[in-house]
């Protein structure tokens, strides 16, 4: 069933109340997630979302509106209200806004699934989930929890400027975690990642994660995290795992090249960005191993889309190319704003939330090494893997991470075990002390990325190796 | 223009309907609760000194959580017309029939009246409960805000401007098969801001039961003194510093030994720092989670949780004495507790936290007044930083996150205005640190100096959550380096 007749509908209204372009998403969305603990089901949860949201520009300013009504009379009354909305921004404007153009597309796209994950049984997703939290809780974890999520999202998008685009759009993912308590700690061992793989994609994802095979292994090695060495205090040789080098790249890649933060427009709270639009194509960003894409094309990552939420559609852009800065992530208003004449990465995470520059899949292309031989190139130093906490200034320059799990690097071998290891350091020093970069590279899937006011939830990919850095601080404590 | 409409009984009347539906659906047994939260919330958003995002939604969402032949689903919908109603009801039955088993269902929670507020009580039409509610700021129209937003940006006198100011309104019912019936609803109002000058930042933040408490020329204007004063900033080498930490800081500490530590299931689990009777804290810091209000400020919760368990105060902390952690009926049956009404829609997996903490203010009498004039030191630190000899005064912390959980060892970095303060005075501003500690700790016995004379209501900038804060003066605080690098 289509609803681009309401969507229309609330354009129209928009433009009849005095609005000079507006636009329209309607959204039903149906999700699902369960969580286990300790070989018994925690919660399943199941929601169905639907609803529509209207943005209208009436002289320079914005306004939006969204309800949950599907009707024609609905969705009017909100194209009145979104007009409305912005005239009342009028009473603080800005300078005049041209949007970057964005050719009048009609089309329609849907993401790779081979197994509907929603259509296959939850026994058969229960027992995966509650299974890989028995294994765990049998191989001695003192607490064990699964996840899976599901997200099933079909929407109809209207401009003023001659867009009509559907999209369906599945994502799905899951994971397992093993903690063990010792003396005044708790360590832990997640797989594959901290929170769970997700992407776009069907419920073979969940499958390749062979969850509850690893599940023992975690629950064994958060034990014996609890009495190895504590990661030394000191600059060193630091050599990341895929896996954490994907939220490095989040954190102090991604955000900071998002236009809306660089022009200021995040500054109370997200923040801004060290970045400054002058150093566009000239700034050394990283060392030259480093080159960062913008692809929200890539099939099945977490940030695939074949339009994004103004319409324009799925393009790979360099970010990032042999270390220089070169791109940006950007919307129709930002991009006019400063200059630029591409859009492409803004995303609304639902009907009722105001799209917004988002990234998409943001990833560091694979280098011409192995994790092996990087390792065997490495005299002294600390190998990390799978995040635990982050932290990053309000410039996205100055980040602190933790990880599960360390191992020292001694004389081109892994040693000890080692534990809550730490690494601190300021994006564009630690970039361009990248000096080797695996080639086996996946594309991570990150699930909660928080930005906005009211908040919203992207879904985001990032394409990342393991790669070593030099003269990295390790081991910060309190 | 038009504004939110007030509601009555409509969310009661669709929650009891959709509990029908899962008797005739799923018969006698069926254990079932419905919440159903109408929230109308509108928020203007301004950078760069113009508003540049103005959004508002109204959505009635319909949730339902049901337990059927030792089997437990939850479902929810934003379809509220007949067939999005059955069709939650069939979902979430066919769901509960298919889910593993679940042992650790806790029951449903049985009829019981909701507590009356310590200050607001009495006039609600239907819960026969008000809690203070403002219906201007229910009604709260787009024009309204835009006008706080422009008082904010003309009261910071040129400077770069950033925030929002946002109304919120919810109206909300609950209907289990056991026979409770709670009805409410709450109003919030807050704004939160920025000004900008020359590379440094200053804030003003606050929320309120009633738009008509916020005063964007008031806020705006302490906004620019902070900035101004912030400009031209120093490094200081890393270490552990004295400190006083504004009410903004002060609130992320209470936000995090919320969320980590007077959590149930944290609790229960054994991942929490809380133990029960311990003397945890420096005998000067009581904490009570507020849901209803106090005597000087409306209600800004529900007056009943996502189980339908009535809400009241907390103490959560006495004197330095952890005396409670918050439950719902989950963490409350694995704790050998009882529900303290903190159940919400993800605390079966996330666990249940207290959202409207008050770090209690010390006695005015024990403090010197309060000075009221606008500066770089907000009015409620002004005492506490008199009495420093050498330290810093830090406004806000940023981006804060948990390395231990056990020993809530937090790092973050300060944002927003830091000032050195030599023998009670303002020396020099000084840049964003980050910092490496333990929230615990930094409250221990002996360990805090100081408390303000003076509670500041702040809004969460992302969820619905409040704080009520004073500052604080703690001996030390763990500085691990300059954001600069």
């Amino acid at each position: 069933m289509s609803h681009f007749d309401e969507a229309s509908a609330a354009v129209q209204a928009a433009l009849e109340a005095g609005a000079r372009y507006a636009d329209c998403r309607v959204m039903i969305r149906r999700s699902e997630s369960m969580t286990a603990r300790d070989g018994d089901v925690e919660e399943l949860v199941s929601g169905e979302s639907a609803g529509l949201g209207v943005r209208a520009l009436v002289g320079s300013s914005w306004g939006f509106y969204a309800i949950p009504d599907l009707s024609d009379a609905a969705a009017r009354a909100a194209g009145r209200r979104a007009a409305q909305i912005a005239t009342a921004s009028a009473t603080v404007p800005g300078p005049p806004i041209e949007l970057t153009p964005s050719a009048a597309v009609e089309a329609s796209w849907a993401s790779e699934c081979a197994v509907d994950p929603l259509g296959l049984s939850q026994s058969v997703k229960g027992d995966l989930i509650v299974g890989a939290t028995a294994a765990a809780k049998a191989a001695g974890a003192d607490l064990a929890e699964g996840i899976y999520q599901i997200w099933d999202t079909t929407k109809w998008f209207v401009s003023s400027d001659g867009h009509r685009i559907d999209q369906h759009i599945r994502e799905c993912g899951a994971g397992v975690t093993a903690s063990a308590y010792g003396d005044g700690e708790i360590q832990r061992r997640s797989w594959p990642s901290h929170r769970g793989q997700y992407g776009t994609s069907g419920w073979e994802l969940v499958d390749s994660l062979d969850l509850i095979e690893h599940a023992p292994r975690m629950a064994e090695e958060a034990r014996a995290l609890l009495t190895a060495p504590l990661c030394p205090t000191g600059e060193t040789t630091l050599v990341l795992g895929g896996e954490q080098l994907a939220l490095q790249i989040h954190e102090s890649v991604g955000h900071a090249i998002e236009l809306d933060r660089i022009l200021g427009w995040e500054a109370a709270f997200a923040g801004t960005s060290w970045l400054d639009l002058k150093q566009l194509g000239s700034l050394r960003y990283g060392s030259e191993l480093m080159n960062i894409t913008i692809d929200p094309g890539l099939p099945g990552a977490l940030g695939s889309f074949g339009f994004d939420d103004e319409g324009t559609p799925a393009t790979k852009r360099d970010a990032v190319r042999d270390g220089i800065w070169v791109g940006v992530l950007a919307g129709r208003d930002s991009a006019a704003v400063a200059g630029l004449d591409y859009a492409g990465s803004v995303r609304s995470d639902g009907w009722a939330r105001l799209p917004m520059v988002r990234m998409t899949n943001v990833g560091l292309e694979p280098g011409p090494h192995t994790l092996d031989e990087i390792i065997a190139a490495t005299d002294d130093g600390v190998f990390m893997d799978v995040n635990r906490s982050w932290s990053i200034d309000d410039r996205r320059l100055n980040f602190q991470f933790g990880c599960e799990i360390g191992y020292e690097i001694k004389n081109g071998k892994l040693g000890r075990m080692l534990r809550n290891p730490t690494y601190t350091g300021i994006g564009p020093k630690f970039w361009q002390s990248m000096d080797m970069l695996s080639s086996e590279s996946i594309a991570w899937g990150t699930p909660n990325c928080g930005k906005g006011q009211p908040g919203q939830v992207g879904h985001t990919g990032h394409p990342a190796a393991p790669a070593r850095f030099t003269d990295v601080r390790v081991g910060v404590r309190g | 223009m038009s504004a939110e409409s007030i509601r009555a009984g409509v969310e009661l009347e669709l929650a009891a309907r959709v509990v029908e539906l899962v008797r005739q659906a799923a018969g006698p047994s069926a254990e079932a609760e419905v919440v159903v939260r109408h929230d109308a919330e509108a928020l203007t958003r301004f950078a760069v000194s113009m508003i540049h995002q103005n959004v508002a939604e109204a959505v009635t969402t319909v949730g339902l959580r049901l337990h059927l032949d030792g089997r437990t689903a939850s479902g929810a919908t934003t379809v509220v017309g007949a067939d999005g109603l059955r069709g939650l009801v069939e979902r979430t039955v066919a769901a509960a029939r298919l889910s593993p088993p679940d042992t650790t269902w806790p029951g449903l929670a049985p009829p019981s009246p909701l507590h009356h507020s310590a200050g607001y009580h009495g006039s609600g039409e239907h819960s026969r409960l008000d809690f203070g509610f403002d219906e201007a700021t229910a009604r709260a129209t787009p024009a309204e805000r835009a006008e706080l937003v422009r008082d904010f940006v003309s009261a910071a006198d040129g400077l770069e401007t950033a925030g929002f100011c946002r109304t919120v309104y919810t109206s909300a019912a609950f209907v289990n098969s056991a026979g409770q019936s709670v009805e409410g609803r709450t109003a919030e109002a807050a704004m939160d801001g920025i000004a900008r000058a020359g590379g440094a930042d200053g804030v003003a933040r606050l929320a309120s039961g009633r738009l008509s408490d916020l005063d964007g020329a008031l806020l705006g204007a302490r906004a620019a003194a902070k900035a101004r004063a912030a400009r031209n900033p120093v490094e200081l080498p890393p270490g552990r510093y004295e400190v006083v930490l504004e009410p903004e800081a002060v609130s992320d500490l209470l936000a995090n030994l919320s969320v980590f530590g007077f959590n149930g299931k944290s609790y229960a689990q054994k991942q929490s720092f809380a133990e029960l009777e311990a003397d945890q804290f420096d005998p000067s810091v009581t904490l009570v989670d507020e849901p209803l209000g106090s005597r000087d400020e409306h209600a800004p919760g529900l007056p009943f949780d996502d189980e339908g368990t009535p809400r009241e105060s907390l103490v959560l902390v006495r004197e330095g004495v952890t005396k409670a952690v918050a439950h719902d009926r989950t963490s409350a049956a694995e704790a050998g507790a009882v529900s303290t009404g903190h159940a919400s829609g993800m605390s079966r997996t996330w666990g249940p936290f207290p959202n409207h903490v008050r770090l209690e203010a010390s006695p005015a009498a024990t403090l010197p007044p309060v000075d009221e004039s606008i500066g770089a030191v907000a009015a409620s630190a002004r005492p506490l930083v008199a009495r420093m000899e050498r330290g810093l005064l830090i406004t806000d912390l940023w981006y804060t996150r948990v390395l231990d959980q056990k020993t809530l060892v937090i790092t973050g970095l300060t944002r927003n205005g830091v000032w050195l303060v030599e023998n009670g005075e303002v020396t020099a501003a000084v840049g964003n640190m980050r910092f490496t500690q333990s929230y615990p700790q930094a409250l221990a016995s002996g360990m805090v100096l100081g408390i303000g004379g003076e509670s500041v209501l702040l809004p969460d900038r992302w969820s619905g959550t409040r704080y009520a804060a004073p500052a604080l003066h703690l001996a030390s605080w763990n500085l691990t380096g300059n954001a600069s690098g």
